[in-house]
C-alpha cells in the first residue's frame, strides 16, 4: 500500500500551514534543527537573558530527537523523535516568542499546547519511533550548531530528504491521536476503562 | 568452587550490549510479523512493516535498532559455587558496557546525577541486579531499555480490597494514558505483589519471558490474554494512530506479599525490545 503523501519544504510558510490537516501524510525536505530538554532548557534561559540564541528560531523546525553517533564513512548515525510532551512547557514559549512554526516529535501533547498551536499557527507532527536505521537515511547532511557538551542533546542542523511524518496537531484545534484511534476503540468491558 | 576471571565478564558485557543492540530478538520480529497480518488499519499495518524493515536494515547497516540505545540493564544469576577474581565484578561490568557503547557508536543516553545531569559519555553506570542461585554457573543477561518506554511505567500500592477488577482497571488506564508515548505496539511486564522494590523487579524480569511462551501458572496465563485483549481494544494501535496492535504481550509475574499491602507495577517495552543472555 502506498500512503497519499505531500511533499511540503522546509521553512514552512502560512498558505501550507493553512492547509496541512491532522493525519495527513508528508514527506519533509529542507533544514531542520534536533533539540531535547537540556538544549530547550538552555534556549530558554537565553531567552531570558537576552542573549543571543544558537540558530534562527523564526519560522523553524524543531525535531525532538538525539541521535547515535555517526560511525565513519557515515553521515549521522540512528535517529528518531523521543517523546515530545516532555518539551510542551517550552514549546509554548518558543511558539510565541521565537516564532518557531513546526515541531516534530512522537506521543501526544498538553491541551495548552494544542491551543498554542492553534493561535500561533504552528504544527505538530509525529515521526515514528523506533525505526531509527531506516529514517537516518533521510537524513542528508549533519552539523553542529551548539552545546556540543550536551552529547546526544547537543543541537544538530539536518538537511532531511523525504523525512517521513504524520500531522499530529494542525492549526485548526485538531489531534490525529484522537480522530486516529477512536474508529478501533471496542472494549468490551467498559467498567475497566474510567 | 569455580573460579570465573572478571574480565571474561567484560568480554560477555561488551558481546551482549552489542548483540542487542542491533539484533531484534526473534520472538519479538514472530509477534511484529504475526500482528502485521491482524492488524486492521492500514496507517498500522505500514508502520509494522517499517518496524520489521527497521530491524533487517539495522543489521545489514551495523546502525542501532534505536537511536536511544538505552540504560544499560543487566541481569546477573550467579551460582552460588562460583568465586570471582581479577578484581571488582560490577567494574567489570561497567567496562564491558563502556566497551560496548563506545566501540559500536551507540548512544550514551546516562547522565552523572538526576539534578545537574552532565552526561557520563559512556553510557555507564549499569543497572545491575544481582542474584545467587545454587550451581557454578553464571547467567547474564544485558537488557538495553529505553528511556520512552521507561517513563510510561507505573506502580501502585494498591489495597487488598481492591481485588482484581481494579488491578485490571489500573492496568487499562495507564496504557491508556500512556498513548502513542512509549512507542506501541508495547510489551508489558507486570510484578502483582511482594513489597515496593520487589514489585518493580518482577515487573521488569516478567518483560523477559518469551513472547509466545505461556506463564507457567495457568490462572496469570487466562489473566494475561484477558488484559492483552482489553489493551488492544483501546484503539491506540501501532504509534498511537489507531489500530488494534497496542500491545504484544502481557506477562505477569507474582510474589507473596504482607497482609496489609498489595503493590502493582507496569514496566513498559517498546517494540524494540532488545535483551540477550549467555550462560557461562
Amino acid at each position: 500500500m502506498t500512503w497519499t503523501t505531500i511533499r511540503l519544504y522546509t521553512p514552512i510558510n502560512d498558505s501550507d500551514l493553512e492547509t496541512l490537516k491532522a493525519g495527513d501524510r508528508i514527506l519533509l525536505n529542507g533544514e531542520m534543527y534536533t533539540a531535547r530538554d537540556q538544549a530547550h532548557k538552555r534556549i530558554i534561559e537565553s531567552m531570558e537573558r537576552e542573549m543571543p540564541l544558537p540558530f534562527d528560531l523564526q519560522g523553524a523546525t524543531i525535531f525532538y530527537a538525539g541521535p547515535s553517533p555517526a560511525p565513519p564513512g557515515k553521515i549521522i548515525g540512528s535517529v528518531g523523535p523521543t517523546t515530545s510532551i516532555r518539551m510542551d512547557k517550552y514549546a509554548l514559549e518558543l511558539m510565541e516568542k521565537a516564532g518557531i512554526k513546526a515541531m516534530i516529535g512522537k506521543g501526544g501533547r498538553s491541551p495548552e499546547f494544542r491551543e498554542a498551536c492553534k493561535k500561533y499557527k504552528c504544527v505538530y507532527f509525529s515521526a515514528t519511533g523506533g525505526i531509527a536505521a531506516l529514517l537516518s537515511q533521510k537524513v542528508k547532511s549533519s552539523e553542529l550548531v551548539a552545546y556540543e557538551d550536551l552529547g546526544p542533546e547537543a543541537i544538530l542542523k539536518f538537511r532531511i530528504e523525504d523525512f517521513p511524518v504524520i500531522v499530529i496537531n494542525d492549526i485548526h484545534g485538531n489531534d490525529y491521536y484522537e480522530i486516529g484511534s477512536a474508529s478501533f476503540k471496542k472494549n468490551k468491558f467498559d467498567r475497566f476503562v474510567i | 568452587m569455580r573460579n570465573i576471571d572478571v574480565n571474561e565478564i567484560t568480554s560477555a558485557i561488551e558481546k551482549l550490549f552489542e548483540k542487542a543492540n542491533f539484533e531484534l530478538p526473534s520472538d519479538v520480529v514472530n509477534a511484529l510479523i504475526e500482528a502485521e497480518k491482524k492488524e486492521n488499519s492500514m496507517t498500522g499495518k505500514e508502520i509494522l512493516e517499517q518496524i520489521l524493515l527497521n530491524s533487517q536494515t539495522a543489521l545489514k547497516d551495523h546502525l542501532p535498532l534505536c537511536q536511544d540505545c538505552g540504560t544499560a540493564t543487566v541481569f546477573m544469576e550467579i551460582g552460588q559455587d562460583v568465586a570471582f577474581s581479577g578484581g571488582d565484578l560490577k567494574s567489570a561490568i561497567n567496562e564491558g558496557v563502556r566497551k560496548a557503547y563506545n566501540s559500536n557508536y551507540l548512544r550514551k543516553s546516562i547522565v552523572n546525577d538526576p539534578l545537574t545531569r552532565i552526561n557520563t559519555q559512556d553510557n555507564t553506570p549499569a543497572v545491575i541486579h544481582f542474584d545467587i542461585v545454587p550451581g557454578d554457573k553464571v547467567r547474564i543477561i544485558a537488557m538495553p531499555k529505553g528511556g520512552g518506554c521507561e517513563n510510561m511505567s507505573f506502580l501502585k500500592m494498591m489495597l487488598p480490597s481492591d481485588g482484581i477488577d481494579s488491578i485490571k482497571r489500573f492496568i487499562l488506564e495507564s496504557v491508556r494514558t500512556s498513548g502513542a508515548n512509549p512507542c506501541p505496539p508495547t510489551i508489558l511486564g507486570i510484578g502483582i505483589g511482594g513489597n515496593l522494590e520487589q514489585t518493580a523487579l518482577m515487573a521488569k524480569k516478567a518483560l523477559l519471558r518469551k513472547i509466545g511462551a505461556p506463564n507457567p501458572d495457568p490462572d496469570l496465563d487466562a489473566l494475561e490474554k484477558e488484559i492483552l485483549a482489553e489493551i488492544n481494544n483501546l484503539g491506540i494501535g501501532p504509534q498511537g494512530l489507531g489500530g488494534n496492535t497496542t500491545c504484544l504481550a502481557v506477562h505477569i509475574l507474582k510474589a507473596p506479599c504482607h497482609i496489609a499491602s498489595m503493590p502493582v507495577c507496569i514496566n513498559t517495552g517498546c517494540h524494540s525490545h532488545r535483551h540477550k543472555e549467555i550462560t557461562i
